[in-house]
């Protein structure tokens, strides 16, 4: 099954459960079924729930938050995730302070999805990553789809949480084939600590005996699988990739099997304590990104176990241009995954 | 001496309960004002002085399943749909009994199907979801926002009017026009007018120019019906007068234009239309929100614990 077909039943299976399930955005009713034909059969089957709206993301946005205050289910499709910045007070200053400005709990079962990240050629304002803006947010989570997380489970955990969430997809991951790895690895799945998806962890035998963790979102899940293949074959190099569904608020524990947690801190678990190095990769540009947050956590629980300091891998610092040999020399491709490990386990 | 225009006549008294309420929002904001001037509230606050009749009058036209948004400016909203001073004084004071246990303050209370936010304009989108829950799940009801002349510079506005008249939404929209937002007149910010504006969506507009509850009342009432009914959002427009300064103490109009303001107030001419009566009430009024005053002071402070 294709990423896009899961998402696509997942958004099925919340409108066939929840009488009271709205989905929203533009251009999402059959037969075009949206910019990215996530919402394919969603209107044909659930009129009157599935709404087509004008070219207003914060109309939108702020409409299915008055819904959701009102107890019932809202997601939202933001064509390009670019364009949630016009959502930005709604979701920030509203929906997220609604939660609990009002000095008692306001649940809000609300969904912003967002399709996200660049390759695809469409220029600087249709191939951000704009996870980093939405980080540090009281009351708002952010989520990132991945290929070995079921969208169902993820669309649940968010919506249970009774807080508002913000879902980025990497648009290449639509076309992407479910819980793919390519051989010789393996994936498993380590319960939430929390109530939530788990972390997904893709390893060569022994999660654990890795030369390098690499921690990801799940965009990058395709291009870290294939550097991690080749460091293999070329340099004997394992790695263990940790990819958690929710990154934000983000939890150390959440990447150490069950009973570390009761350990306390700076137990994080052997596979970090026994690594050589640890990465943080993801596809948003350099400077003030989720990778900051996640190494800083590290650091803060581990920084006498750490062999070095986490390194981070970022997209560069720049706007994405949209012409393929200027664009690829600004994301994350799998090379410089590839030359950032070897950077960092060099003694 | 000029008598004043038609509109302007001197209307009798309103019932001893819309009386007791306009005086109650007066009183409240007046106290509110002499406590920050005594340095006894922390923050800021918006007084709704001279506006008081509107949500005043509002008050019959609205259900207990109509949801109400209200704005920065929202204190006269609040007391006319719950005739609480004690809870909303202890949240601006952030006492015991605060209403959001002081986390919200002035301009951020949620009760009820009531709600206000601090942003301009951002209600109005929340509102328009709001309207779209009640049109499905209960027919009848509406869902009412209070906003500014200034918050027309807001985009959200439109974007939300649009919608509502598209999707036939049952949408009220009380714009309480007092020709200023915040130091800027509106003739500085506002380019053609709000009838037009409504006009543009296709949304029905009414424009109120007195201050006479009964008749406002007999104006709107058919008009907020046609929203229940025929799922049609109304733009209300009260013409109104900020008597006192945005916040406080930061009024720089002219002398002439508060004297102007001031000369529309409902106190003035409802005192000179049966004194004595309008004495006993006033009386009884500024009594009762200096005890509230005095009782809250005396209250310990709200507790929360900090969350997102």
């Amino acid at each position: 099954m294709r990423v896009a077909e899961n998402l696509n039943a997942a958004l099925h299976g919340v409108l066939e459960a929840d009488p009271a399930a709205y989905v929203i955005g533009e251009d999402i009713l059959d037969p075009y079924g949206g910019a990215f034909k996530i919402t394919k059969g969603l209107s044909s089957r659930f009129p009157g729930r599935v709404l087509g709206t004008p070219i207003s993301e914060a109309g939108i946005t702020g409409l299915a938050a008055g819904l959701a205050l009102c107890g019932d289910t809202a997601i939202v499709e933001i064509m390009f995730g670019d364009f949630v910045a016009l959502a930005f007070d709604q979701i920030v200053n509203f929906a997220a302070k609604s939660c609990s400005m009002y000095g008692t709990r306001v649940p809000m079962r609300m969904v912003v999805r967002c399709p996200t990240g660049g390759g695809r050629g469409y220029g600087p304002t249709h191939s951000q990553s704009l996870q980093k803006h939405f980080i540090g947010v009281p009351g708002l989570s952010v989520y990132e789809m991945s290929p070995l997380h079921d969208n169902r489970a993820v669309m649940n955990a968010m919506l249970a949480s009774g807080e508002p969430s913000v879902f980025f997809e990497d648009k290449v991951l639509y076309t992407r084939r479910m819980y793919d790895v390519p051989d010789p690895f393996r994936s498993d799945m380590i319960p939430a600590g929390h109530t939530g998806p788990g972390v997904a962890r893709v390893f060569l035998d022994d999660p654990e005996e890795a030369d390098c963790v690499i921690i990801a979102p799940g965009g990058m899940v395709d291009r870290v699988t294939r550097a991690m293949r080749a460091l293999l074959l070329d340099h004997e190099i394992t790695c263990c990739l940790y990819v958690p569904s929710r990154l934000y608020p983000f939890d150390p524990f959440d990447l150490t099997d069950s009973g570390a947690r009761a350990v306390g801190a700076g137990r994080l678990g052997p596979a970090l304590r026994r690594a050589r190095a640890v990465l943080v990769v993801e596809e948003g540009t350099a400077g003030g990104t989720w990778g900051s947050e996640v190494a800083h956590q590290i650091h803060r629980l581990m920084w006498r176990d750490l062999r070095r300091p986490v390194a981070q891998v970022n997209s560069v610092g720049s706007v994405i241009p949209a012409a393929a040999h200027l664009e690829s020399a600004v994301l994350v491709g799998e090379s410089t995954i590839y030359d950032a490990v070897l950077e960092a386990l060099r003694d | 001496m000029t008598e004043p225009s038609a509109v302007l006549a001197r209307p009798p008294l309103p019932d001893d309960g819309d009386l007791d309420l306009l005086l109650l929002i007066r009183h409240f904001e007046l106290a509110l004002l002499d406590l920050f001037g005594q340095g006894l509230l922390a923050g800021t606050t918006h007084t709704c002085l001279g506006q008081e009749y509107v949500p005043v009058s509002l008050r019959p036209l609205l259900g207990a399943d109509d949801f109400v948004f209200s704005n920065h400016r929202g204190h006269g909203h609040y007391l006319a749909r719950f005739e609480d001073p004690a809870g909303l004084l202890a949240e601006i004071m952030g006492r015991e009994g605060a209403v959001c246990r002081g986390v919200g303050g002035s301009q951020h209370v949620y009760r009820d199907r009531y709600m206000s936010t601090g942003v301009q304009g951002e209600s109005l989108p929340v509102a328009t979801g709001v309207a779209l829950h009640l049109k499905n799940t209960s027919p009848g009801a509406l869902a009412c926002a209070f906003i500014g002349d200034g918050t027309w510079g807001e985009g959200a506005v439109y974007e939300a009017l649009n919608i509502a008249s598209l999707w036939r939404l049952p949408l009220l929209v009380v714009v309480e026009n007092n020709g200023i937002a915040q130091s800027t007149p509106t003739a500085r910010q506002m380019a053609g007018t709000v009838a037009a504006r409504a006009e543009a969506f296709g949304a029905r507009h009414h424009r109120v120019d007195t201050t006479d509850i009964g008749v406002i009342r007999d104006e709107l009432a058919p008009l907020v019906s046609e929203v229940r009914l025929e799922n049609r959002p109304l733009v209300v427009e009260f013409a109104t007068h900020r008597l006192g300064p945005h916040s406080k103490g930061d009024d720089t109009r002219p002398r002439d234009a508060v004297r102007e303001a001031e000369a529309h107030d409902w106190y003035r001419r409802y005192a000179q239309a049966d004194a004595g009566r309008f004495a006993r009430a006033d009386e009884i009024q500024r009594d009762r929100v200096a005890a509230i005053v005095r009782e809250i002071s005396a209250r310990p402070l709200s507790r929360w614990e900090p969350c997102g």
